[in-house]
């Protein structure tokens, strides 16, 4: 990738990034191979930091050997297990290492993971968290202290449009852009009407909106999301298209519709990019950007 | 109020197990309002305890005594006699109280029959729940009266986390979120400028263990 990320927000091009899950264990033979397919098709590369708080390889390190490898990591912090002082210098130590865009996050809660009896940490949360990257930049820590060299970081966070209520969201979205937030990823989104009128107010401020592209596998995962994850709803029109797909085919209509979704929100100009996650389907990315038409 | 549970039988038990002159002390305050701890509830357990004993059939010994309140040294102190035809000590106060008796009479064995929950409400009938952290620094001026700290999972400040949902907690669909709560409360109130601007993170400084707080006539005593 020529381009850094932050570079390809600027540009006024439609963005895409895709994720990375670190495995859990040792073994990154498979997640090389997904590095490998994808660093040059996207412009950024999401490094998920113990996601859904099961225990797995670091953020950090991983995003690091994407960055060794020539892509854009972009590395997710959450605020679950580490306080102030450990976040600090993970921060900094992740741009000696060449990683400079980081996602800040609040994190799931530890219990929904596989370490449940471990303590949650909680010291800070995602609009704290933006403001200490900001801080670090600025040559201090959240001490008082100064720097030895400054920090400097492209930094987003998320929002989530489809939430219920959306009110006290939209009242946190507007913290995270004045703690600093340059980019939002939104957690995922199948209604484009519901969507276009979030767009029509995140417009107002001046930070760049990557739509969540969440891969549909089946029409039951799809039930399963509208009943069991909070602030996504699949209408009934997509749980009704990926049914009638044929008989082994349904991956296949999550690709068509993912891509579909990502043709409209450019050629319709809704967003500034998206960001696709097909999670445990890492290897279709590249079939749902040409779809998109955008390979 | 601080709320406690009352620990299982068999953990006391073994606690006490090789001991034949027991003295159970209840305690007036918190722990008798929620029904673990106090007059009746000392009562139960000494029967608990007996009942066990006999069906071992070993011969015990328990004493019975409920104070007024245990975090009070002139309280504990109407135990000094009586305590001493004891081997151990069952205290059914709350942590606090289980300490102070042992402190004050430490050639004693002194040991917990309750497990100390939180500081809460009587909210219904036999119901209990958490209102406070004591994180030494409260901010419900801010947030309408609810307490961010104690009733968000995560104790977030700045508003909710995206695992919110329709109002629920996503740790539990059972659990309010906090930060809905505080939201609608401050509508209500037409406050919710008071969470507009971002909150600072909280001081831990200020909430060094163990806490101590002097009265100001009594600081120069100190
Ligand atoms: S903010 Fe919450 S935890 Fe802190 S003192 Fe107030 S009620 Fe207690
Ligand atoms: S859902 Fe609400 S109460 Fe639960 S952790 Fe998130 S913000 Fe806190």
């Amino acid at each position: 990738m020529a381009k850094s990320f932050k570079e390809a927000l600027e540009s006024g091009k439609f963005v895409v990034t895709a994720e990375v899950g670190p495995p859990k264990g040792t073994d990154i033979e498979e997640m090389l191979h997904h590095i490998d397919l994808l660093k040059d098709k996207v412009d950024g590369l999401n490094v998920t930091d113990n996601q859904s708080s099961v225990m797995r390889l670091s953020s950090i390190s991983v995003s690091h050997i994407i960055k060794e490898k020539g892509g854009e990591p972009i590395l997710q912090m959450t605020c679950r297990d580490r306080n102030r002082l450990a976040l600090e210098s993970d921060l900094i130590s992740a741009n000696i290492l060449g990683v400079d865009n980081v996602l800040c996050l609040t994190g799931d809660y530890i219990t929904v993971g596989d370490h449940v009896e471990a303590m949650p940490v909680f010291d800070l949360d995602s609009v704290l968290l933006l403001k200490t990257v900001r801080l670090l930049e600025s040559g201090k820590d959240s001490g008082g202290n100064e720097l030895k060299g400054a920090a400097r970081f492209c930094a987003g966070a998320i929002v989530t449009p489809e939430a219920n209520p959306i009110e006290p969201q939209l009242l946190k979205f507007e913290k995270k852009i004045k703690a600093g937030a340059e980019f939002f990823q939104t957690q995922a989104i199948y209604d484009l009407d519901n969507f276009k009128k979030f767009m029509k107010y995140a417009r107002q401020f001046n930070v760049k909106i990557l739509a969540g592209i969440v891969l549909l596998v089946s029409s039951g995962m799809a039930k399963y999301m509208n009943a069991n994850v909070p602030g996504i709803f699949v209408p009934k029109d997509l749980i009704d298209e990926m049914a009638g797909a044929e008989k082994g085919k349904a991956l296949e209509k999550g690709i068509e519709i993912a891509g579909r979704m990502i043709k409209t929100l450019k050629d319709e100009n809704i967003c500034d990019g998206v960001h696709i996650m097909a999670i445990g389907k890492e290897g279709k990315v590249p079939d749902i950007l040409a779809a998109a038409g955008l390979a | 109020m601080i709320v406690a549970d009352r620990k299982p039988l068999e953990q006391i038990s073994s606690m006490i197990e090789g001991n034949n002159k027991i003295l159970i002390v209840g305690c007036g305050e918190c722990v008798s309002v929620c029904m673990v701890g106090g007059e009746k509830e000392v009562e139960i357990l000494a029967s608990q305890l007996r009942m066990a004993a006999g069906k071992e059939g070993k011969k015990i010994e328990i004493g019975e005594a409920t104070l007024e309140r245990q975090c009070d040294k002139e309280y504990l102190e109407l135990l000094k006699d009586r305590i001493e035809n004891y081997d151990v000590v069952v205290s059914m106060a709350c942590g606090a109280g289980v300490q102070f008796l042992a402190e004050m009479y430490d050639h004693k064995i002194v040991l917990p029959a309750t497990n100390t929950r939180f500081i809460g409400v009587t909210e219904g009938e036999g119901v209990w729940t958490e209102r406070c952290r004591a994180c030494s620094d409260c901010v419900l001026a801010e947030t309408g009266g609810i307490c961010p700290v104690t009733i968000c999972a995560k104790g977030l400040l700045n508003g909710p986390c995206g695992g919110t949902n329709d109002g629920k907690c996503e740790v539990s669909k059972e659990k309010d979120c906090a930060w809905t709560l505080i939201y609608n409360r401050l509508n209500k109130l037409g406050r919710l400028d008071s969470i507009r601007e971002i909150f600072p993170a909280k001081k831990y400084n200020v909430q060094t263990r163990p806490g101590r707080r002097i009265h100001e006539a009594f600081k120069e005593k100190e």
